[in-house]
């Protein structure tokens, strides 16, 4: 690292957020954060690039002011975030300023040259050592713990610590401050770092303080019946919901964030409206966790740049948001991800790109945007800790495709690296048939891989089941194509079953009222329960002399499935809706 | 510190630069040509000591030999309650022959965003009296709503009636390369109504300098955020953010910038979304609403300019024939006032009539591909005219809850309470007694 105070430099070039600085004395490092004065302010800023003496930093806040010989400061450091107990519940821009005080302090608005410590100073924790003086430990070893709302918070050993070091001293169970020292530990050439629970990590760094990755082995249960049963995620996999305007994404990534079975979310709302946030800062505090029975924010992070705000703040915010999910990771966590949007990410690296004076690759985009999606999603994943203990991150990116086209070079990109693709449709939004995830054009990795796994956990036959269905789903699409030209009187009675069994299928299971209390998020319990009923349906063999009896037969057959979506596991409701559909099962076929 | 220069070196586009020392980014600078006549303009970009000029005027005409006078600040509009009733170009000067508001504070234009946890959720019901919006998708305070049309159709009529019919504290009127005609039009329409006391209009026309375009929407917004910090409930109406766009263009590409779209610079969505985000509910004071006109080339709902808009507003009206489209129009706050602010019933009425209404053009669609027509189709066409007639056409004039019961006897007109898919507890408490009888016995 650089010493700091031996780099100077002053401003000579502004373009947009951009500004060229020419080194007067030491040697920068690429991507070191550097100040920018502006009058009264320092701007926070970051190098991209380094020609010479001349370097190109991105400011990350309005560069409206800035003059040509103002001078800037270099920090020595990487664009970092703090980790530290008292990260939970909080709600942070994209360079992890927390925006509650930032509120108290300054108002309405947000003042540009403010930046706060990400976590409370002051407050003292309760820390229980984990470790004894003698022991050894490596990056990211837990040293002791504390109690962060409803989980142990572990204090660690250094994420970047190389090799082993020794415990030299470890504090008594009390109360300290985050930067207060808690442990001393000696390395293997004897030099000594007092260990604080506070640590700051460069967030365009992976941690990687972990034995191995290991594939996901089980599903992450959103509550969602069209991801979980036909387009299943991997616990600490990756999915991209794509989706033009008014489809529906923002919607479904909410629900997600509510009714996902993980420990921690991080949201990170980047270049999105406002608007959004502030749906979930009111509503989270007052929802609960099923897991915890706190209140749902307590295991919620959320990262807010929304679109009004500086564009390069956009881009690191998803950083940000990776680092934090690799930190509760580092401490056994599964944590789950959401990034709203991918693609406004993308324009931020554009922008810049476009400034720096780039060859463009497809629709102006810089031609390195595949490899850095990749780099992005590649940070997700299932590990085993060095403890022996796992954690994942599961990776949930929202895409913004121009024009709903999925031709687009983000799309493409995004598709390249995750594990599965729930396409929304814009024709499935229009006929209001939410979540409008188009069961026919998405798909799942997750599906076959985690074949074995999916029988043993959910039902012996399930992915058979969740298949077979999915036939009848693809048949019947083919039987509406072919009623549009040919009409109904153009098909025969089976065609026609085959035909409302997905219709059936599509109405009864496949949509969800998110608005309703019931409906709005289905246990996997649940569905293991729902699709059984399900799939009898489907595969039971029905006669009829007529079509209209075959029509009037799945109308009551659906209406009975429809209505058991709304009644509670195990309410009379449930029971007697279920009964009426063995009832009518009964009855429809042959004998 | 004010300094002078003289002498520019190159002209490129709209953009003029010369050589200066000790200039801000973003500073307004007001340059000076020999014949006397002069225009403002402001720093967009500085590379040592050249240093680029947009210029609000244009640089036709503009001479290497004009003084440039750098003013020490960035562009500003002058705040007061004084505005109120007043017109101003798109550099911020009088057009109504009244002189300029020379001692009000200035206020910086394009400011900072305001933070997220200051915003509170809406939850104030706009009613507007047009029942394709009250009744099908409310308009709810401090939303940010885009009208989108095309050429000829009346958007703006539109936009103006909303205007007058919303009941804001304050309206701020922001145009966009208007037609003359269309200027005065809305300015007529503001006396007339009665509003003028309390709007403020920024104009700017087709006959006027590109550049001054790009500075209407943070004229209009910077003024609303001023009235709305200060408790007012204001609503911003701008038309039409396509030639704001298109001035974006041009000046991205006089700027040499790589294009992403159709010509149009990468940070289109950034460009238009810091101005639509303006719209805000703050806690503790007043709201911003926007309500803009994005006229759509070629009809195109997936040009740039609508596609971005899109993503960034909470729904759009959709103007098409004259009429507002029930099924591409959307707004997205609707939940959080519908039956909530409004009327109980209003979920349901909402729902079923739209369900009705799609129903009754699949019935159409088919009579026209010549197949036979059914007692049940008959019923359907019936209820399409008549919603056609009673709530499509922007003649109508009502208020919410008369266009619910409108919509009840309407629907009692043409079905039976079995027919229209409402929860039983609403629909006892809403049918129509007489014509439930009269079509029963029927």
């Amino acid at each position: 690292m650089n010493d700091g105070n031996s780099i100077t430099g002053v401003v000579i070039g502004i373009n947009g957020n951009m500004v060229t600085v020419e080194v007067t004395s030491g040697k920068p490092m690429q991507n070191e954060v550097v100040y920018v004065h502006c009058g009264q302010d320092r701007l926070k800023s970051e190098i991209i690039r380094i020609q010479g003496n001349i370097v190109n930093v991105q400011v990350f806040e309005d560069t409206k002011g800035i003059k040509v010989g103002e001078p800037v400061d270099f920090s020595g450091e990487l664009l970092s975030v703090e980790l530290a107990p008292g990260l939970m519940g909080m709600i942070y821009d994209g360079l992890q300023n927390p925006l509650r005080k930032l509120n108290n302090r300054d108002g309405f608005f947000l003042v540009r040259g403010q930046y706060l410590p990400a976590v409370d100073l002051e407050k003292k924790w309760l820390f229980h050592p984990k470790v004894k003086p003698g022991d050894t430990v490596r990056a990211g070893s837990w040293l002791g713990w504390v109690q962060e709302l409803h989980y142990p918070h572990m204090i660690m050993a250094p994420l970047d610590l190389i090799g082993t070091a020794k415990v030299k001293e470890i504090q008594p169970e009390a109360e300290y401050t985050v930067q207060d020292t808690v442990a001393v530990i000696e390395d293997t050439k004897g030099r000594t770092q007092n260990i604080a629970m506070l640590q700051t990590w460069p967030v365009k760094k992976p941690i990687k303080a972990f034995t191995e990755r290991i594939y996901p082995r089980e599903l992450l249960a959103t509550g969602i019946r069209i991801i979980d049963t036909m387009f299943p995620v991997g616990r600490g996999g990756t999915a991209c919901i794509p989706g033009p305007f008014g489809a529906g994404k923002t919607v479904l990534q909410q629900l997600v964030s509510r009714y996902a079975s993980v420990d921690v979310v991080i949201v990170v709302a980047c270049g999105e409206r406002a608007g959004e946030v502030v749906d979930t800062i009111y509503e989270f505090p007052r929802l609960v966790d099923p897991k915890t029975g706190g209140a749902l924010m307590d295991r919620t992070i959320i990262i807010c740049n929304t679109s009004s705000m500086p564009v390069a703040a956009r881009e690191a915010s998803v950083y940000t948001g990776i680092t934090l999910a690799e930190y509760y990771r580092q401490m056994g966590r599964d944590v789950l991800l959401l990034a709203d949007s991918t693609s406004r990410w993308a324009q931020a690296l554009r922008e810049m790109s476009g400034r720096l004076e780039e060859i463009p690759g497809e629709e102006a985009f810089p031609a390195y945007l595949e490899s850095r999606v990749a780099n992005l999603y590649e940070r997700a994943g299932l590990v085993q800790l060095r403890s022996g203990d796992m954690g994942a991150i599961t990776m949930i990116g929202t895409v913004s495709p121009a024009g709903g086209n999925f031709e687009e070079p983000v799309t493409q990109a995004t598709l390249k690296v995750v594990g599965a693709f729930l396409g929304l449709s814009r024709k499935r939004s229009d006929e209001r048939k939410y979540p409008a995830i188009d069961p026919l054009d998405s798909w799942s990795l997750y599906m076959e891989h985690l074949h074995d796994d999916l029988n043993a956990q959910l039902d012996p036959n399930w992915v058979e089941m969740v298949q077979q269905i999915a036939r009848y789903l693809r048949e019947s699409a083919e039987v509406g194509r072919m009623m549009t030209v040919v009409g109904e009187e153009g098909i025969s009675i089976d065609d026609l079953v085959t035909y409302l069994k997905g219709e059936m299928f599509d109405a009864a299971y496949l949509q969800q009222n998110a608005f309703d209390a019931v409906d709005a998020s289905s246990s996997i319990e649940r569905q293991i329960k729902d699709l059984k009923l399900m799939h009898r349906a489907v595969v039971t063999s029905f006669e009829f002399d007529t079509k209209p009896k075959a029509r009037q037969f799945f109308a009551n057959l659906q209406d009975a499935f429809y209505q058991k979506n709304y009644c509670a596991l195990g309410s009379d409701e449930y029971a007697s809706y279920q009964a009426r559909i063995e009832e009518l099962l009964a009855s429809g076929s042959p004998a | 510190m004010i300094k002078t220069y003289t002498g520019i070196t190159n002209i490129i586009g709209d953009i003029a630069e010369l050589d200066a020392t000790g200039v801000a980014f973003g500073e307004l600078a007001l340059i000076t040509n020999p014949s006397g006549e002069s225009t403002l303009a402001q720093v967009i970009r500085i590379d040592r000591e050249k240093v680029s000029l947009q210029v609000f005027a244009g640089t036709k005409g503009l001479s290497t030999q004009a003084t440039v006078r750098f003013m020490g600040h960035p562009m500003q509009v002058r705040f007061s309650d004084q505005l109120l009733g007043r017109v101003f170009t798109g550099s911020g000067a009088p057009m109504d022959g009244k002189p300029p508001l020379e001692s009000a504070p200035a206020v910086e234009i394009a400011g900072p965003s305001v933070n997220p946890v200051r915003r509170v959720v809406p939850a104030n019901f706009i009613e507007t009296r047009i029942p394709m919006i009250d009744l099908f998708n409310p308009l709810v305070e401090s939303q940010k709503l885009p009208i989108f049309s095309e050429a000829g159709e009346p958007f703006n009529e539109l936009l103006a009636r909303i205007g007058l019919q919303a009941k804001a504290d304050i309206i701020i009127f922001g145009g966009i390369g208007l037609k003359f005609d269309e200027y005065i039009f809305f300015r007529r329409t503001f006396e007339n109504g009665g509003v003028m006391d309390r709007t403020v209009m920024f104009v700017h026309t087709a006959a006027d300098p590109v550049v001054e375009r790009l500075l209407v929407p943070d004229l209009a917004l910077a003024c609303a955020e001023q009235f709305g910090i200060r408790g007012k409930r204001v609503l911003v109406l701008l038309t039409d953010m396509t030639a704001f766009a298109d001035a974006l263009k041009e000046i991205s590409v006089a700027m040499e910038q790589v294009p992403s779209n159709l010509g149009f610079p990468g940070s289109l969505y950034s460009d238009l979304a810091s101005r639509y985000e303006k719209a805000v509910d703050f806690q503790e004071a007043g709201s911003i609403t926007v309500l803009a006109v994005t006229t759509m080339p070629g009809g195109d709902v997936t040009h740039p300019v609508p596609d971005n808009t899109g993503y960034i507003t909470e729904g759009q009206y959709y103007l098409k024939n004259g009429v507002i489209n029930p099924f591409g129009s959307l707004s997205r706050l609707k939940q959080l006032v519908i039956g909530k602010v409004t009327r109980e019933d209003h979920n349901s009425v909402m729902n079923s009539m739209i369900r009705l209404y799609a129903r009754a053009l699949e019935s159409k669609k088919k009579i026209s591909m010549g197949f036979e027509k059914t007692e049940t189709d008959e019923k359907y066409l019936q209820y399409g005219d008549l919603f056609e007639q009673r709530f499509m056409d922007l003649k109508v004039d009502i208020p919410l809850n008369q266009a619910l019961d409108y919509g009840w006897q309407t629907m009692a007109e043409c079905f039976s309470p079995q027919e229209v898919n409402i929860k039983r507890d609403i629909l006892e408490k809403y049918w129509p007694k007489s014509t439930s009888e009269a079509s029963a016995e029927s």
